[in-house]
């Protein structure tokens, strides 16, 4: 049996609330939030999967229960599988999980992109700020109720407003190549023009 | 006799009377010929001696995972030469995998060998941008004008190829673009037949060169325990001597069949590293020879890639079927299942990843890229710690990143 799969079950075996999840390839499970640093902790220690390669947040829709989830794709330097770790997180408004910097010193920057792209706490984390973002940015970018445009935003530097007079203004969509959101089906609303929430025909360019 | 005089260092000064050392914190970046693109550091000096080091990226962050979840399959790849834009067939590649496993497409070998040469190209391209920028951090400006009148040949092919020299966009989901044009692999030995010797020489001037020794032998040195924490991938993790290629270890697009070897480092610093893409470059003329010398007929695109692909322009010109189809691709998108996959592939700069959750139907619900150059970008604040700035340059130089990956 391949290390992953060996992993996986000795996991649903070891700990309540894992269970497998759907997957198109590697091997996947959910686990409990609250056990994230001790299964991966597992992982890593007992079955060789030594990397961290990815975190990676996923918003599920503004109505859907859990909203947030924390997907981590771990990788085994010498089995070269991967193991994919989900958690939901309970909270839909403050969305949080355990932090895994103890156990992987890079999962400081994935730590840190998830909050600043979907709002998601990493309890523990040394340091968490905004990295992609000005410091001081108050949307979550990735999350589903931001809209592609963009929001108009005061820029973070007071004597770069005064000298400029303009803050961050949202991206013009008109005549754009985007076409449709995951879920849309009526095309009148998927049409990029129905997309713009900036400037219009009818609302001029600022 | 004691003077009432306050001397201008007194303020330097504590109680005791001894001096007391202040900190510096500069600025170094967003625009600085080292930082390769918009990177800035935000260093904190005693001395010339780095104490602190904190990156600071995001100032080529465009959204681009946002914009995916925006656009059907097709229409992202276009935005995947802008990840890593020195080697954009490479990244082509790796999307266009990961949509495959999605969608359960199998491409012919063909275009899989064709996809292997143009991503051992691009890896060639990208290694030699990287070798002539690390030089210039150093002080060897010479390697930088050998090194790019080769990627100036690579380009002419790219063109030839795709009709563009730096934004391919030459992959399609479940095929390429187009044939190989006639005549293009035998310019392509061609060029692998000139190259070798000249890498020889390229190389040859950074090798013994005692100055080049001097600035990188020693500095960033990343241990092999470090370089597996913080999620190092390509040549910088091999240099530490990890033997990690996916190429090899897990293969992707018929990498299986080609015999190469994998360089690894011992001891993990700005010489390793070098070393390492140099010799990636020779094993990369290897394949691509190896890959060409067995170059399959057939097709260049999935036979059940139809359902993604547009028709055949003639086609919907003329056949009411293709014409209903293409409208629906273009408006709708190609329809995928519903699941999620992760698919790396061995760039250049080291593991490009892309994590798909689809919901089915034309349009990614979520696509998260795990960038090499960002995983490879957090290592600095421990690699820097206690380093002179002209060291920085050297590591930043040793590390070859691309901001326009880091960012997204």
């Amino acid at each position: 049996m391949p290390a992953a799969l060996d992993a996986v079950a000795a996991l649903k075996g070891g700990w309540a609330g894992v269970t497998d999840r759907a997957s198109l390839d590697h091997a996947a499970v959910n686990v409990p939030a609250s056990d994230l640093p001790g299964i991966l902790g597992l992982l890593k220690r007992d079955h060789g999967f030594d990397m961290l390669v990815d975190i990676s947040g996923v918003d599920w829709g503004m109505n859907a229960k859990p909203r947030f989830t924390v997907v981590y794709h771990v990788f085994s330097t010498l089995g070269h599988e991967y193991v994919r770790v989900a958690a939901d997180c309970a909270d839909d408004l403050v969305p949080e999980v355990p932090s895994v910097t103890p156990l992987w010193a890079g999962a400081d920057w994935h730590e840190r992109e998830a909050y600043d792209m979907f709002g998601i706490r990493f309890t523990g984390h040394p340091d968490l700020r905004r990295i992609l973002m000005w410091d001081g940015y108050p949307h979550f970018p990735l999350r589903k109720d931001f809209p592609l445009a963009g929001i108009d935003t005061v820029l973070p530097d007071a004597e770069v407003v005064a000298e400029t007079k303009t803050g961050a203004i949202a991206a013009p969509m008109m005549g754009g190549p985007f076409v449709a959101s995951s879920g849309e089906i009526n095309m009148s609303e998927a049409e990029p023009r129905a997309k713009d929430e900036s400037w219009t025909e009818k609302r001029p360019k600022p | 006799m004691p003077t009432e005089h306050a001397f201008p260092d007194s303020a330097a000064r504590n109680a005791q009377g001894e001096f007391e050392t202040e900190k510096m914190s500069i600025s170094m970046g967003p625009s600085h010929p080292s930082t390769h693109g918009v990177l800035r550091i935000q260093l904190e000096l005693d001395g010339e001696v780095v104490t602190k080091a904190d990156p600071v990226i995001g100032y080529l962050h465009r959204g681009d995972e946002k914009i995916a979840e925006n656009m059907t399959y097709n229409q992202f790849v276009p935005y995947t030469d802008r990840l890593d834009y020195l080697a954009p067939l490479a990244n082509n590649m790796a999307y266009a995998i990961a949509v495959e496993k999605l969608a359960k497409l199998e491409v012919p070998p063909r275009c899989q060998a064709i996809r292997v040469i143009t991503a051992e190209m691009a890896r060639i391209s990208a290694h030699l941008l990287g070798l002539g920028a690390f030089g210039i951090d150093v002080g060897a400006w010479t390697v930088f004008l050998y090194s790019f009148t080769e990627r100036e040949k690579l380009y002419k092919l790219f063109e030839e190829l795709t009709g563009a020299r730096f934004t391919t966009s030459y992959t399609r989901i479940g095929g390429v673009a187009r044939d190989v044009p006639d005549g293009w692999t035998y310019k392509v030995s061609e060029f692998c037949d000139q190259f070798i010797p000249l890498l020889e020489e390229i190389l040859d001037l950074l090798t013994r060169n005692r100055i080049f020794v001097d600035r990188t032998s020693g500095v960033g040195v990343i241990s092999r325990e470090d370089a597996i924490a913080y999620g190092l991938t390509g040549p910088n993790l091999r240099a530490s001597g990890v033997p990690l290629d996916l190429r090899k270890d897990k293969p992707y697009s018929g990498y299986e069949q080609y015999e190469f070897d994998v360089p690894v480092g011992t001891k993990g610093d700005g010489y390793d590293r070098y070393l390492v893409r140099g010799e990636e470059m020779r094993q990369s003329v290897r394949i691509i020879r190896q890959a060409i010398a067995k170059f399959p007929p057939g097709k260049w695109y999935a036979e059940d890639a139809r359902r993604i692909f547009a028709p055949p322009k003639d086609k919907v010109l003329t056949s009411m079927e293709e014409l209903i189809q293409n409208f629906m691709i273009v408006t709708e998108g190609p329809q995928m299942p519903a699941g999620e996959v992760y698919f790396e592939a061995e760039n250049p700069k080291g593991a490009l990843g892309f994590y798909i959750v689809s919901k089915g139907g034309g349009v990614p619900w979520r696509l998260k890229i795990r960038a090499p150059s960002f995983c490879n970008l957090s290592i600095l604040p421990k690699v820097c710690v206690g380093v002179m700035v002209s060291d920085v340059v050297s590591i930043l130089g040793s590390l070859d990143f691309v901001m326009g990956e880091c960012d997204r």
